[in-house]
């Protein structure tokens, strides 16, 4: 018993000092993350399959991305704190440095790399729709005249409005799970953004075999992770990290554990640097 | 710094806001007034709804009855105000019927604060020259009420301003959504926030010196 106890401290000292060690070589450029014991990280606390707070804990494809790379800085998964960061307030939580990195489905785009660097990306997604489970949606121009639900001023939404069908009626919501009650009960015919949030809506247990995806791939996004401007170092032992991922195949267990379900296919991996315009 | 800003049409967005709040200003003026008129009537029933429909309606945060005019009526009841067949039109006039519907419980209060301001000697004269119920409102009561509250019918038309931003909530093309699309896109949290602020500022500070002085006029001197 005793014995056992000495290995255990033994144990827990030297995995300390190998992560004390880990961090210490990389504190220079970073202020106020309290000795490297606790990193936090922002992701989103309400998209399933790609980052819900439930009960039980954190989970999702960005939850298990940023839990690898957080692990590869040399952070065990209980010295991670999650905070919430939603779309609106990621680049001010960054150059705040409230959160050491992002990974909140966050796409990369030019004015948001004036704010930001990025590291990665580590996923391609595009906008897409779910519609009912016996719905015919081919194109993007099929939506002209059919009425379909995204979030206020999302990206998504946008995208509608402007390109893909002027002439659709366009609902706006303030979260996603308003729309897809509407979209069971007719009120509206599908709803519209990214492919790996609505993967993670579809292979919810209370929504499975109702509806689908149509796999229009109506944009690319590339989902980044962001960090704060000029972190150089910080940046590329982010992007190894994803490398390793894609290697050991980490990264295609996470998209088969999370977007599984609902018959996702997805984009192989993307090359790190590599933004799919 | 403000070069992104010719990507956007701003004037559409607050013409939209001041579009809701004229609507919507009009709607609880009439609403609001007839509240009044049944929460001081000889009649039980009316009073006892006036009543009700106040402390139900606004004690209800805003976002849940815009919300629910676009989830409840329109999707749930199809309610849809004559204009099934465009989302952007049936979303503004649910928002508008939400709005007024809300604002109409502050405009009764006001209005009801007005006709306590008015001596019962005016009532009770107006009732000894045989005038009815109506007639003493109408004539004597609500013209001298209204002088005297312009005041805190101001402040409630300059929260009715600001309340509009949650029509977003239902996708009205208003000031607060394309301020949303627009932080989304352009990563500048502070500076677009500050722009639809002083925009704000400049729909409702003229609102309330307007009237501000107005009120002073128009108050009667007792």
């Amino acid at each position: 018993m005793k014995a056992r106890k000495v290995t255990a401290a033994a144990a827990a000292v030297l995995a300390l000092s190998v992560s004390a060690t880990a961090c210490g070589s990389d504190d220079k450029d970073d202020k106020g993350s309290g000795g490297g014991k606790k990193i936090t990280i922002g992701i989103k606390f309400d998209q399933p399959g790609v980052g819900l707070k439930t009960p039980d804990g954190y989970t999702g494809f960005d939850v298990d991305v940023a839990t690898y790379v957080a692990k590869e800085l040399g952070y065990k998964a209980g010295d991670i704190e999650w905070k919430e960061t939603p779309s609106a307030d990621r680049e001010t939580a960054l150059q705040r440095g409230d959160v050491k990195f992002i990974a909140a489905s966050y796409s990369i785009n030019d004015e948001r790399k004036e704010k930001v660097d990025f590291a990665g990306p580590y996923l391609l997604a595009h906008q897409d729709l779910l519609v009912r489970s016996d719905d015919k949606i081919t194109k993007g121009t099929d939506l002209n005249g059919k009425k379909l639900c995204s979030v206020t001023g999302s990206t998504s939404a946008q995208n509608v409005k402007k390109e893909i069908a002027p002439k659709a009626q366009l609902r706006e919501y303030g979260t996603y799970s308003e729309c897809i009650d509407g979209l069971g009960s007719g009120a509206v015919d599908a709803l519209t953004t990214d492919d790996s949030i609505l993967a993670g809506y579809a292979a919810q247990e209370q929504y499975k075999g109702k509806y689908k995806l149509a796999g229009l791939k109506l944009t690319n996004e590339n989902y980044g992770i962001g960090i704060k401007k000029g972190d150089s170092a910080l940046q590329k032992k982010i992007d190894a990290a994803l490398t390793k991922m894609v290697k050991d195949k980490s990264w295609e267990a996470a998209v088969k554990k999370n977007f599984g379900p609902a018959n996702y296919k997805n984009e192989p991996a993307p090359k790190i640097g590599d933004i799919v315009k | 710094m403000f070069d992104f800003l010719e990507d956007y049409d701003l004037l559409e967005a607050f013409w939209m806001t001041v579009k809701l709040t004229v609507f919507a200003g009009i709607g609880s003026l009439v609403w609001g007034t007839l509240l009044a008129a049944m929460r001081v009537s000889p009649v039980p029933v009316m009073r006892w709804f006036g009543t009700a429909y106040v402390n139900i309606v606004r004690n209800i945060p805003l976002t849940v009855i815009i919300v629910f005019s676009s989830l409840g009526l329109a999707d749930v009841f199809g309610i849809t105000l004559g204009a099934a067949d465009d989302v952007d039109v049936m979303s503004f006039r649910l928002a508008v019927l939400g709005l007024g519907a809300y604002t109409a419980a502050f405009v009764c209060e006001a209005v009801r604060s007005g006709i306590n301001t008015v001596p019962v000697g005016q009532a009770e004269a107006a009732r000894a020259l045989g005038l009815s119920f109506s007639q003493v409102l109408g004539l004597i009561v609500l013209p001298q009420a209204f002088r005297s509250v312009i005041g805190p019918l101001t402040n409630v038309l300059i929260a009715l301003t600001k309340n509009t931003t949650v029509a977003a909530a239902i996708g009205v093309a208003e000031a607060a959504l394309l301020m949303k699309e627009m932080i989304e896109n352009e990563a500048q949290l502070f500076l677009i926030a500050g722009i639809f602020a002083f925009g704000f500022v400049v729909l409702t500070l003229p609102t309330g010196l307007i009237l501000g002085w107005l009120g002073k006029r128009m108050a009667v001197k007792r």
